[in-house]
């Protein structure tokens, strides 16, 4: 019988597979493509207590990320091509500029 | 006239002003009016002040002002404020009196020199420093114008500093005076701590009940302060600066190293006889330390062949004198010697400077001789000052010495008046040394100096003459009882003048009383063995002039001990100069250079540095770098809580 | 078995396989479309507990909208091929694989799926059909949830405003 826990368990994965993907990548658009991952993770575990303990907020809440998440990639790709027109890469080892 | 004190120190501190900065502009000839103006000023004023002071009853003599409140801090203050009584307007007398003469006298000597208005400008600060010593009334102000002595001292020692050997002079004298210095500073500060005051009014009357007759505090004061006396009037161990002294311009030697700042010493202990009779032991010391020193220098005297130094060891030794009066508490008679020990040397410096000046700069008596001719009036000066060191009556020297040796011997110190006794032989007999090879017999030198020796300008005369004048009848005013009451009753006028000073409430010192028998036997005595010196020397460098060539070679090692000063200069110098100067290079080259800047402040430069650059590594810009810290601390948080709770 | 428990073992490792992918690609065009697999198995995952609007909303906008976004700037920025995906180069990937497996491992190991909340919401006895239903989900936005709704509203406007202004191409 699949219950709550396995959606957890689930949930989990998936956000450390999206933290290890944020961290080991060096393209910065599959950086943020880890990111979605690791937000989609989050979605995923308030569906679940959502339905668990029957609460709508759950489900209005995975509304707002999502809503919140599209914003976030719009500005984060506009800086991304800012950032490609810069230095003619996305290479995020390229923009150590803060170097000290 | 109480509110006017002010200006006699005032006017050489305007000489200073004026001929210091701007002496060069205004020329040697106003340099000269003002230098010797300043301080004739100043001894005008002091003569006012005398009448003044004269004019009040003997029990009230004391001017007073106070200029203004110098240090209050806390439960310390100290004013600038002068006194006058009867010692300090003797004093101040002297001062402005032969420095005015020496100043005079300058102006001649130094006439053409390229810093002339610098040595004025030095002269009168001296003068201005020395009268705020004899003035203050109280320590402080007195260290202040001690301290000020000695810087003049340094300066004028070394006025000549081009020459390197002149200037380590002035060197020398400076530090070694700072040893005695730092006595006195102690002695002061103990004065404060038990009389919470340093003002001579608080701290004079109180002496007797503040302190125990004999007891510690009062040993360690006195002791102290002897110490700076020490120092600063050249007696032993600190008296090796005083021959170095003589490097400076003779003026100098006649001002400063004379009449004057020698005598600082010798009027701190008078000024503060109060605090030494309630320590005899220090007394004791003082008189020993003066004895000792008296004969020490008159030995090195007798064999010295530059005119100058023997002058030195001759001022020494006359400080020991001094010394050994204040020393057997006979304080009137030490001050009475000093006073007329400034006449007669000051007339032997400046006559000595006249030779010198006549002959170009020779100062070795070995080639002087038959001046006579050539120099009258020098002559006769210093024929009359001659005979005053040497102690002949009725000059002045022979009366203050013969005071001093007779309070010696009243007072018990039988051994210190034999050896007052063989000193006053030896002082006849070097001083007359010095006169017979310098005037007398044959010139040894060049023909071209004979040629060009004349008698000096009257700038130059005048003062030797007065002073050679004050030499003959200045012991007058001192006649001891012994002498005057057979005259007429004649009174002491100098005991009397100085009485209420030094003895608190006694009986007038004018009542006649009988005289002891033995006094008179003490006096011929002295006159007796001033004879013999004089005829010594006599024969010794007219009559037979290889006699001196003999004696010395059949006591080779007695005249090289002699000669060398005794080796004192050379055994300081192994003993004290050489590990100060390795203490030094070691403080600078192991402590200063290697430790505190290579260690201290390079070391910690070069911590910092590495330090940052370990640091400055964590800074990679790389912001993935900076997640995976992030990362790694929620893990550890998440960590310490499920694993620890 | 049920046929939801196979419904759900299929997706999940439809979900995590394509996630590995995503993050270990070289070519960022098959990242994107692996990632739209992904959500696409999510969207799935929410069928099956009942929220069939959310399920619905994820398709049409994270799949819809914000993939197609990202494919849109991967083509405008014409991205070749990108670097490997290299464990042994770096230490610090080597760390941050550590700690990532390591958080998982805190994560299950400590129980995260024995939570069992005890806490009962307002709605808790409906059905999670009429739960998850558009009517329930809008009843809730818009009366309860009004602020946040509007506040989003206009979160998406600056959104907008800002993407255009950062993004502009510099005169």
């Amino acid at each position: 019988m699949v219950g709550p826990a396995h959606y957890i368990t689930l949930s989990a994965v998936l956000f450390t597979i999206g933290v290890i993907g944020v961290l080991t990548r060096k393209n910065a658009i599959i950086v943020f493509m880890a990111i979605e991952i690791m937000l989609n993770a989050a979605n995923l575990a308030l569906v679940t207590f959502a339905m668990t303990i029957g609460d709508v907020a759950g489900l209005i809440m995975v509304l707002l990320v999502i809503a919140v998440a599209a914003a976030e990639a719009a500005v984060g790709l506009a800086i991304i091509v800012a950032m490609f027109r810069h230095r003619e890469t996305v290479n995020i080892e390229a923009f150590n500029v803060l170097r000290g | 006239m109480e509110s006017l004190l002010w200006l006699i120190p005032a006017f050489p501190l305007a000489g200073v002003a004026i001929n210091g900065l701007f002496g060069r502009k205004l020329g040697d000839r106003v340099v000269s009016v003002i230098g010797p103006g300043a301080v004739g000023a100043a001894f005008a004023m002091a003569a006012a002040s005398f009448i003044a002071l004269r004019g009040l009853p003997p029990a009230e003599r004391l001017l007073q002002q106070t200029l203004y409140s110098w240090l209050p801090a806390g439960e310390f203050s100290a004013s600038i404020g002068f006194q006058l009584d009867p010692l300090s307007m003797t004093m101040v007398l002297v001062v402005t009196g032969v420095g005015f003469l020496i100043h005079l006298y300058s102006v001649g000597y130094m006439h053409g020199d390229g810093g002339y208005a610098r040595y004025f400008a030095y002269l009168n600060l001296f003068t201005f420093a020395m009268l705020l010593l004899v003035m203050a009334d109280n320590f402080l102000l007195l260290f202040v114008g001690w301290e000020g002595v000695g810087l003049c001292s340094y300066l004028l020692i070394g006025y000549w500093f081009e020459d390197q050997a002149k200037a380590d002079a002035g060197k020398k004298a400076f530090i070694v005076n700072r040893i005695g210095d730092f006595g006195f500073l102690l002695g002061i500060f103990l004065i404060f701590w038990t009389f919470g005051s340093v003002a001579f009014s608080d701290v004079l009357p109180e002496a007797a009940t503040r302190l125990t007759l004999g007891g510690d505090l009062a040993f360690w004061i006195c002791l102290f302060l002897f110490i700076g006396a020490v120092g600063k009037s050249a007696q032993i161990p600190l008296f090796v600066w005083l021959p170095d002294a003589m490097a400076g311009p003779t003026p100098v030697s006649a001002l400063i190293h004379a009449a004057t700042m020698v005598t600082a010493g010798v009027y701190m202990v008078a000024r503060a006889h109060a605090l030494y009779e309630m320590a005899p032991q220090v007394l004791a010391l003082v008189a020993g330390i003066g004895a000792a020193t008296a004969l020490f220098a008159a030995t090195i005297g007798i064999v010295q062949n530059d005119i100058k130094k023997v002058l030195a060891y001759s001022t020494i030794s006359q400080l020991g004198y001094m010394f050994l009066g204040v020393g057997v508490a006979a304080f009137s008679a030490g001050i009475f010697h000093l006073v007329t020990h400034a006449f007669f040397k000051a007339v032997l410096f400046l006559g000595a400077g006249s030779v010198i000046h006549a002959l170009h700069g020779e100062q070795d008596m070995r080639t002087m001789g038959g001046l006579k001719p050539k120099l009258p009036i020098t002559y006769w000066t210093m024929l009359a000052a001659t005979l005053a060191i040497a102690g002949v009556p009725p000059l002045a020297g022979f009366v203050s010495k013969d005071e001093i040796l007779w309070r010696t011997w009243d007072g018990g110190h039988s051994v210190l008046w034999v050896i007052g006794f063989i000193t006053a032989g030896l002082t006849a007999a070097y001083m007359f040394r010095l006169f017979f090879l310098t005037f007398h017999g044959s010139f040894r030198g060049t023909k071209e100096q004979w040629g060009h020796a004349h008698e000096s300008p009257w700038t130059m005369t005048v003062p030797l003459v007065i002073l050679g004048a004050l030499s003959v009848v200045g012991g007058w005013i001192g006649l001891p009882a012994a002498l005057g009451q057979p005259l007429g009753g004649i009174a002491n006028r100098f005991e009397g003048w100085l009485a209420p000073v030094f003895e608190a409430g006694e009986h007038a010192v004018h009542e006649p009383h009988a005289i002891p028998p033995i006094e008179y036997g003490l006096m011929t005595a002295s006159v007796a063995i001033a004879t013999l010196g004089i005829l010594v020397a006599y024969w010794a460098y007219l009559r037979s002039p290889d006699l001196p060539g003999r004696v010395v070679a059949r006591s080779r090692g007695v005249y090289t001990l002699l000669y060398g000063k005794y080796f004192v200069d050379e055994l300081y110098d192994f003993l004290i100069v050489r590990p100060f100067y390795a203490l030094s290079r070691f403080a600078w080259r192991v402590i200063d250079d290697g430790l505190i800047d290579g260690l201290g402040v390079g070391g910690t430069g070069a911590l910092v540095k590495r330090g940052s650059r370990i640091v400055s590594r964590w800074e990679t810009g790389y912001v993935q770098g900076y997640a995976v810290a992030f990362f790694g601390g929620v893990f550890a948080i998440l960590a310490y809580y499920y694993l620890f709770r | 078995m049920t046929g939801v428990d196979v419904a759900f073992w299929i997706l999940a490792a439809i979900s995590v396989g394509a996630s590995l992918v995503v993050i270990t690609n070289r070519n960022p065009v098959a990242c994107v479309l692996f990632l739209v697999v992904a959500f696409f198995a999510l969207a799935g995952l929410f069928v099956t507990l009942h929220s069939h609007f959310l399920a619905a909303i994820q398709v049409i906008i994270y799949a819809g909208a914000i993939m197609v976004l990202f494919l849109f700037v991967i083509l405008l920025l014409n991205l070749g091929q990108q670097q490997w995906f290299d464990v042994s180069n770096n230490p610090l990937r080597v760390t941050a694989v550590v700690f990532g497996a390591g958080f998982l491992a805190l994560l299950v190991g400590g129980g995260i799926s024995g939570v069992t909340p005890t806490v009962r919401g307002p709605a808790a006895g409906i059905s999670p059909d009429l739960l998850g239903s558009t009517g329930a989900i809008g009843a809730a936005l818009y009366t309860a949830y009004f602020m946040p709704f509007i506040t989003i509203a206009l979160l998406l406007l600056l959104a907008m405003v800002g993407a255009v202004a950062i993004a502009r191409r510099e005169r």
